[in-house]
């Protein structure tokens, strides 16, 4: 059924696009990768990558647990990650800007995440003997997308996505400068409940794609690497956006011709990009101490 | 004298969680004036701040702010609080930041390219580069405002606080946490705006000398009580033996610096909370009015 890579592009591309799955999976991941780089950049922003992370790590009970009770796996991953968002939101105490406060909620957030692998464990166990898609809520699967789940991702990503343009602005006050943003009469606390379950949500569809362990790749990988290359918060913004999807679309021609995990395929990409800005921008650092009076401008 | 006034104190008390903090303030500030509140730490200065802000409401008297309750006329009010310096890894520029205090309170996203069509756009561009040129950040606003220094970040901050041109500006110990060049020169852009923007300015200050040339009054709390009046009658060995109602002795310098002698502080409170910075850069001013 695949014939490989052969190095002419535009056939490849067409057999790849003629199967029915890999188009689902490609436009998936186009709402998927815009989703997550928006959601992505708020987070590396706000210092809530472990946030994230354990949210994620709740999908893979959530996950198996419905597929336990015999309901889509889809269910299980909105179900566990929005859920585990706010608990986190809710018991995280304060907007987090105490040194005792951060403290707290990352101690929080730890316990949440342990209890998850823990109860994902028990309900494989209950499933019986080995559940064959337990590497699938790990590393992650673009075969198998239906029309349905398409449908799906898309209408959360167009929500969540209009909710962040309506508190775009706001949130992003709130993320940089909170004791302004909250004399200014800006609810601190209620943006920050908001912005979590819209990550839960984000980080839901993207556990879809990469797996539970590896959405980062969509989730930091792209805005930390937006970031590096640029200030200015609109065009990182853009940039991120670019990077996700360009990364996804790539990681899944190599992961359909090469027969990776996309998990893997997706996760290597964001990683290259990373490493290569950070690189440029270390290269130009040196290069700019050597001429002084030049104050870069980011 | 009330109508003209910016904010008035009268008889002013504030209590937290049932404890009295200060009582007995009056004070009131006209447009251009420049007014420290001054006081041992944990009397609950910051406290004054917030009462204005009317986030915290006044335990008794009356406070008015700009002819209105507290919190009513929150456009017309400029606040820093007090803070530690942004994360040196935070990638936003300090001109965002200046940005965010003028429209950061607004629902929605702003619309790109749209600089080149809506005229309200390029007004909100303008006056944030006019309030950065104020002061006196235009070098280094468009770098990442976690790689700038302290000083400048302030500048930045006080540009934040003042680009929405208001009335009153409230700063939360804007000295704190600098070096001495730097003390003097923040202390000076605020004196400049007073006066060139006629703005009143209301700081919570725990050293008064950087400032003490440009007040035109302070208030002085302490646990129990409090004096307002120009500098030279408030910070004098009777008034404050009084206001501690333990014998203070106030020393003049001879470069004109007030130092406080004898004060009922314990000193661990203060170089606990200073410690880090305060102790070792200012050692040669370690009996400095607090």
């Amino acid at each position: 059924m695949n014939p490989g890579f052969t190095w002419n592009i535009i056939t490849d591309v067409q057999w790849m696009w003629s199967l029915p799955s890999m188009v689902n999976a490609f436009r998936a991941g186009l709402a998927v990768a815009v989703l997550a780089g928006v959601i992505g950049w708020f987070m590396v922003l706000r210092r809530q990558s472990f946030a994230g992370h354990s949210i994620a790590v709740t999908g893979f009970p959530g996950a198996a647990a419905a597929v336990y009770l015999g309901l889509s796996a889809t269910i299980g991953y909105f179900g566990f990650c929005i859920g585990s968002a706010l608990v986190i939101a809710l018991l995280a105490r304060g907007s987090g800007t105490g040194v005792g406060e951060r403290a707290h909620s990352s101690a929080l957030i730890a316990v949440v995440q342990a209890f998850a692998l823990a109860l994902g464990a028990v309900f494989l166990d209950l499933y019986g003997g080995f559940l064959s898609s337990t590497s699938t809520f790990l590393f992650g699967n673009f075969l198998g997308i239906t029309d349905e789940d398409v449908l799906t991702l898309v209408a959360v990503a167009v929500v969540v996505l209009l909710a962040m343009a309506v508190i775009g602005r706001r949130l992003l006050f709130v993320s940089v400068d909170p004791a302004v943003a909250a004399a200014r009469g800006v609810p601190v606390r209620a943006l920050s409940v908001l912005y979590l379950v819209l990550l839960g949500a984000a980080v839901a569809e993207v556990s879809k794609f990469t797996g539970s362990l590896l959405v980062f790749a969509l989730l930091v990988m792209p805005a930390a690497t937006a970031q590096v290359i640029t200030a200015r918060p609109g065009l990182s913004l853009l940039y991120t956006v670019v990077i996700g999807v360009l990364v996804t679309w790539f990681g899944l021609a190599w992961a359909y011709f090469g027969n990776q995990a996309t998990g893997f395929t997706i996760t290597s990409l964001a990683f290259a990009c990373y490493v290569l800005a950070y690189a440029v921008k270390s290269v130009r650092r040196t290069f700019r101490q050597g001429r002084p009076g030049r104050l870069g401008v980011a | 004298m009330i109508d003209d006034a910016v904010l008035s104190l009268r008889d002013a008390a504030v209590s937290v969680g049932g404890r009295l903090l200060w009582s007995g303030v009056d004070l009131s500030v006209r447009p251009g004036e420049f007014v420290a509140v001054l006081g041992p730490n944990g009397v609950g200065k910051s406290t004054m701040i917030k009462v204005l802000l009317g986030t915290l409401p006044a335990a008794a008297g009356s406070v008015t702010v700009l002819g209105e309750r507290p919190g009513a006329a929150g456009e017309q009010i400029g606040y820093l609080p007090q803070r530690r310096n942004f994360d040196g890894s935070l990638r936003i520029r300090g001109v965002d930041v200046v940005r965010l205090g003028l429209d950061g309170d607004r629902w929605g996203v702003p619309l790109p390219f749209s600089r080149r069509l809506s005229s309200a756009r390029r007004i909100a561009d303008e006056r944030v580069h006019e309030v950065i040129d104020l002061v006196g950040a235009s070098a280094y606003a468009h770098r990442p405002i976690g790689e700038c220094s302290g000083g400048e970040q302030q500048r930045l901050l006080i540009a934040q606080a003042l680009v929405r041109r208001p009335r009153l500006l409230l700063l939360d110990e804007p000295l704190d946490s600098l070096d001495l060049p730097n003390q003097a020169g923040i202390a000076a852009l605020i004196h400049r705006i007073c006066v060139q923007e006629q703005v009143a300015v209301v700081m919570v200050a725990h050293d008064v000398n950087p400032i003490l040339s440009y007040l035109n009054r302070v208030v002085y709390i302490v646990s129990g009580g409090a004096a307002s009046g120009p500098a030279s009658e408030v910070i004098t060995t009777e008034t404050l033996t009084r206001l501690y109602g333990t014998p203070v002795e106030v020393l003049r310098a001879a470069d004109g610096r007030l130092v406080v002698v004898g004060g009922p502080e314990a000193p661990a409170l203060h170089s606990d909370r200073h410690a880090d910075h305060h102790t070792h850069q200012h050692g040669d001013r370690h009996e400095a009015l607090r």
